[in-house]
């Protein structure tokens, strides 16, 4: 599909903007919407996707478009940040490094979900997302899930509180979509829902629940 | 919109209210083998602590169940503020609370 968008800007209409990088399912740069669906448009064969209305690409769902297919990912990127999807440190380059055993639950759970590229796929599938600007979507939260796992991370207590806000975990209707189109075969719903368990938990503990 | 209290009320009172449905299908069943009538009805639900206390418990659990999700269906389809959706969750709640709490003292008393 990125080959025909690319054929298309060089002998239809060069001035066609979109966005791509790496072409081979590693920057997550070029997902669109092809017949309505989410997808990199590089890992997507056309023989797969061409059907009897033919083709129809389409910037990606859920967010402002820039022009043509490039989508606006900043609000994207800024629930990522309101979802406290940033790594806290808990040491600093003097102390030693945590031994971290692949066999821990917690381990094994973020690493379940760590393999996320931020392409937005699972953002544009999201009925929620659409229904509700707030939310902050699969993608922020499935990065929160895996920091809420991580024990070298410091920021705990206050990712708690943020996923808990009013964009956050609890607004996941698990519809599944995020699980269905997401080219990494994550599961985000599932991280979303061991978010929601883990702030039920505080909630009823006062914080104590980790 | 949905916060962890709101989340956690509609998913305990959907923990009330899933035994007392199976129940209430149960005795629906039972209830309707001799043909079902006004007075049939109300021989077995007046003056019954139990039955009372049985849709007493589901009328609460609609309340706050019910409430909770219209007010994430609204908030979804006509995006209006919290201001106005804090006191909407109240009204529907404390309707069917009444409206419900009516039913069941009509034919428990």
């Amino acid at each position: 599909m990125l080959d025909v968008v690319t054929w298309i800007q060089q002998n239809v209409e060069p001035t066609l903007a979109y966005r791509f990088a790496c072409r081979v399912g590693m920057c997550g740069s070029c997902a669109m919407m092809v017949n309505g669906e989410p997808r990199w448009t590089c890992r997507t064969h056309v023989k797969k996707v061409f059907g009897a209305k033919g083709l129809v690409i389409a910037p990606l769902r859920n967010l402002p478009v820039i022009k043509d297919l490039a989508a606006d990912m900043a609000a994207f990127f800024d629930k990522w940040t309101a979802a406290e999807g940033r790594f806290h440190p808990s040491k600093s380059r003097n102390d030693a490094m945590e031994p971290i055993s692949p066999e821990a639950p917690n381990r094994v759970a973020a690493n379940a979900a760590i393999e996320c590229i931020n392409c937005a796929v699972c953002y544009a599938a999201c009925d929620t997302v659409t229904a509700n600007p707030d939310y902050f979507g699969p993608a922020a939260l499935n990065r929160a899930w895996t920091l809420q796992n991580d024990v070298r991370d410091a920021g705990y207590t206050v990712r708690q509180d943020a996923v808990s806000s009013s964009g956050g975990c609890f607004n996941c209707h698990s519809h599944q979509s995020c699980m269905t189109y997401c080219p990494n075969e994550l599961n985000p719903t599932a991280s979303i829902a061991g978010l929601k368990r883990l702030s039920a938990l505080s909630y009823l503990t006062g914080g104590k629940a980790r | 919109m949905i916060g962890v209290r709101l989340y956690l009320a509609q998913r305990l009172s959907a923990l009330v209210m899933a035994p007392l449905m199976i129940g209430h299908l149960a005795v629906m069943i039972y209830a309707v083998q001799n043909g079902l009538s006004a007075e049939e009805i109300l021989s077995r639900t007046q003056g019954s602590l139990w039955w009372g206390a049985f849709y007493g418990l589901f009328v609460i659990a609609v309340s706050i169940h019910a409430a909770i999700g219209v007010r994430a269906v609204v908030y979804e389809t006509a995006g209006l503020p919290e201001r106005i959706l804090n006191p909407l969750t109240w009204a529907i709640g404390v309707s069917l609370f009444v409206m419900g709490g009516r039913a069941v003292a009509g034919v428990v008393l």
